[in-house]
C-alpha cells in the first residue's frame, strides 16, 4: 500500500481537541491544526448520517473576526469592507449573513468568507488557511476600523435535517430562524452567536461558543441520539455534493469570481449602474466579465464510470487526450449521489450541461458529463 | 502458508500460486472503499510494480505486486462491491492470484508474527 506521510510540525489545537480524542477520532494536520478527519463510523457513514439526521463538525480552526468602525456605526464598517469585497454589505439587514470574497487587484479571489451584520459591527468568518493573511489585509486597508481576530471562541457546525430539533433542546427559539439569519443565544448560560447556515447543502447552524464552554455544549448536542460527530473527510464530500467551493482547490488567486460561477454573490448595488458600483479590487475586470462573459467557467462534472476523478486530473475534449481543456479542481465519491462527483474549469464553449469531456486518470481517458450544481437538492430553510 | 509484506498485503500460498489481498490493518487505515481497479489476467508484473488501485472517499492508493509473477485470476466481486474489502479483507475481499516466477521468493516475506510486530 502506498501511504502519504503526515506533516508533524507543531500543530495548533482547537478547544474541542480532547473531545475528538475521547470520541476516537483519527486526527490529521489541516491548515496548521490537528483536526479530526473521521471518527470510528468512517467518512461514508458520517456523510450519510448528516444528510439523514444531524452531524456536529468542529470548525474552530476557521477565523472569526470582528470589524468595528472607529465611528461606532455599522454603515462605516460596511462601507469600509465593501472596498475589499464585491458584495452589498451596506444593504445587509441586522442579524443577516451573506457570502462574499476578497478580491485582488487582478480580480482574482484572495479568500471567501461569510459576513454578518451584528447591529453596530461586522462579524466575519474566513478560512483557516487564510486567516492571518485576511486579518492583515483588513487591518492594512480598513484604517478607520478596528479588526480583531477572536481567539477565545470555538466554532461548531450542526448540519442536517434534524439539526433544528437537536439545537431546539438547548434553545427553543431556534425555530424562528431562517436560512442566513444570525442570532445571539444563551446555550447552557454561555453567550453564543448562532447562524442558520453551513457547508453541507443541508439545513443547519454554525455556533460560535466561548472556548471554555465549547466542550460542554458540544457534548450536550451529541447527547441527542440523532446527532453524531462528523470529521473533515465527510465535510469535504458533503460540500462537494452541494456544489460549494473549497478555497485553495476550486477558487484561488488564479480564478475570478465570474470564472468560478459565483456571480450570484455580487448584488445589484455593486454592479454597473448600481448605487455603489465597483470600488473593490479588480472591479474593472470583474464588472467587465459580468457583462461580456469569461473564457472559462467552473462547472459540475459527473464521471460516467465508478472511478473517482480527483483534483488536478486534466480534462480533454477527446478520448485520445489530444485537446486539453482544463483541470478538475475537486473530485471524490459522493455517498449520497452513490457515484463519483467533481468540479473543474472548462472553456465556456464546453461548459454546457450535458457536454462530454474526458479526464486523464492513471493513463486512461474517462468520460465525464458536465452536470448541474448542486448534485443534491439542498434543504436550506428559506 | 500465509505471508505478509511491509506494504500491508497478505499472500496465501498454494504451490507456486499466491492469493493476494490487503490486510485488516490496511483496510481499516484506508476506510470505506468505493472503487477498485484490478490488473489484467495474464499480466506479468515485477515485484513492487503497481498491481491494483483502491479508492476511498478521500484518496486513491496503490496496491503493489508483492513478488515477480503472472496474474492468473482476479476477484471481480470486489470491483462490483468494493465494501467487501472492508468487511472481509482476508477472505472474500481477496484481490488477485499470482503465479510466482520463483516460488522460493516467498520465503523472504514476513510471517504473521513479524507482520503483527510491524503494525503494533
Amino acid at each position: 500500500m502506498g501511504n502519504q506521510t503526515d506533516d508533524q510540525t507543531a500543530l495548533k489545537i482547537t478547544p474541542l481537541h480532547a473531545l475528538h480524542l475521547s470520541l476516537g477520532a483519527k486526527m490529521v494536520p489541516f491548515a496548521g491544526y490537528d483536526m479530526p478527519v473521521q471518527y470510528p463510523a468512517g467518512v461514508m457513514k458520517e456523510h450519510l448520517h448528516t444528510r439523514a439526521a444531524a452531524g456536529l463538525f468542529d470548525v474552530s480552526h476557521m477565523g472569526q473576526v470582528i470589524v468595528k468602525a472607529k465611528s461606532g456605526t455599522y454603515e462605516d464598517a460596511a462601507l469600509a469592507l465593501e472596498k475589499l469585497v464585491p458584495v452589498d454589505i451596506l444593504g445587509l439587514k441586522p442579524g443577516r449573513q451573506r457570502y462574499g470574497f476578497f478580491t485582488d487587484d487582478n480580480g482574482n479571489i484572495l479568500d471567501d468568507l461569510m459576513i454578518t451584520n451584528r447591529g453596530d459591527h461586522l462579524f466575519v468568518v474566513v478560512n483557516a488557511s487564510c486567516k492571518d493573511q485576511d486579518v492583515a489585509h483588513m487591518k492594512a486597508n480598513l484604517t478607520d476600523c478596528d479588526v480583531e481576530l477572536i481567539e477565545d471562541r470555538a466554532l461548531v457546525a450542526l448540519q442536517g435535517p434534524r439539526a433544528e430539533e437537536v439545537l431546539a433542546a438547548l434553545w427553543p427559539d431556534v425555530t424562528d430562524m431562517k436560512f442566513m439569519d444570525v442570532r445571539d443565544a444563551l446555550l447552557h448560560d454561555a453567550p453564543c452567536i448562532i447562524s442558520r447556515s453551513g457547508y453541507s447543502g443541508e439545513d443547519g447552524f454554525e455556533i460560535s461558543i466561548p472556548a471554555g464552554q465549547a466542550e460542554l455544549i458540544s457534548k450536550a448536542l451529541l447527547e441527542d441520539s440523532h446527532c453524531e460527530p462528523i470529521g473533515l473527510g465527510a465535510r469535504d464530500s458533503l460540500r462537494l455534493e452541494a456544489g460549494l467551493c473549497l478555497y485553495g482547490n476550486d477558487i484561488d488567486t488564479t480564478t475570478s469570481p465570474i470564472e468560478a460561477s459565483l456571480e450570484w454573490a455580487i448584488q445589484k448595488a455593486r454592479k454597473d449602474g448600481g448605487d455603489r458600483e465597483g470600488g473593490f479590487p479588480g472591479a474593472s475586470r470583474i464588472l467587465g466579465e459580468l457583462k461580456n462573459g469569461t473564457a472559462r467557467r467552473r462547472v459540475g462534472l459527473r464521471p460516467e464510470g465508478k472511478a473517482p476523478v480527483r483534483s488536478h486530473a486534466k480534462l480533454f475534449a477527446d478520448v485520445e487526450g489530444k485537446t486539453e481543456l482544463g483541470e478538475v479542481t475537486s473530485g471524490t465519491f459522493g455517498p449520497t449521489v452513490e457515484g463519483p462527483v467533481a468540479m473543474g474549469y472548462l472553456p465556456t464553449a464546453h461548459a454546457v450541461i450535458g457536454n462530454q469531456v474526458f479526464a486523464e486518470v492513471r493513463g486512461k481517458y474517462l468520460p465525464m458529463t458536465v452536470a448541474r450544481l448542486p448534485f443534491i437538492t439542498p434543504t436550506y430553510k428559506r | 502458508m500465509l505471508k505478509f509484506t511491509a506494504e500491508h498485503e497478505w499472500l496465501k500460498l498454494e504451490g507456486d500460486v499466491a492469493t493476494v489481498g490487503i490486510t485488516q490493518h490496511a483496510a481499516e487505515q484506508l476506510g470505506d472503499l468505493v472503487f477498485v481497479e484490478l490488473p489484467e489476467v495474464d499480466a506479468e508484473l515485477a515485484k513492487e510494480a503497481g498491481a491494483a488501485t483502491v479508492e476511498s472517499v478521500k484518496a486513491a492508493s496503490d496496491v503493489y505486486c508483492p513478488l515477480d509473477g503472472t496474474i492468473v485470476e482476479v476477484n471481480q466481486a470486489i470491483v462490483d462491491d468494493p465494501s467487501l474489502v472492508n468487511s472481509d479483507p482476508q477472505g472474500a475481499g481477496w484481490f488477485f492470484k499470482l503465479k510466482l516466477k520463483n516460488a522460493a521468493d516467498a520465503d523472504a516475506l514476513l510471517d504473521e508474527a513479524a507482520y503483527k510486530d510491524l503494525i503494533a
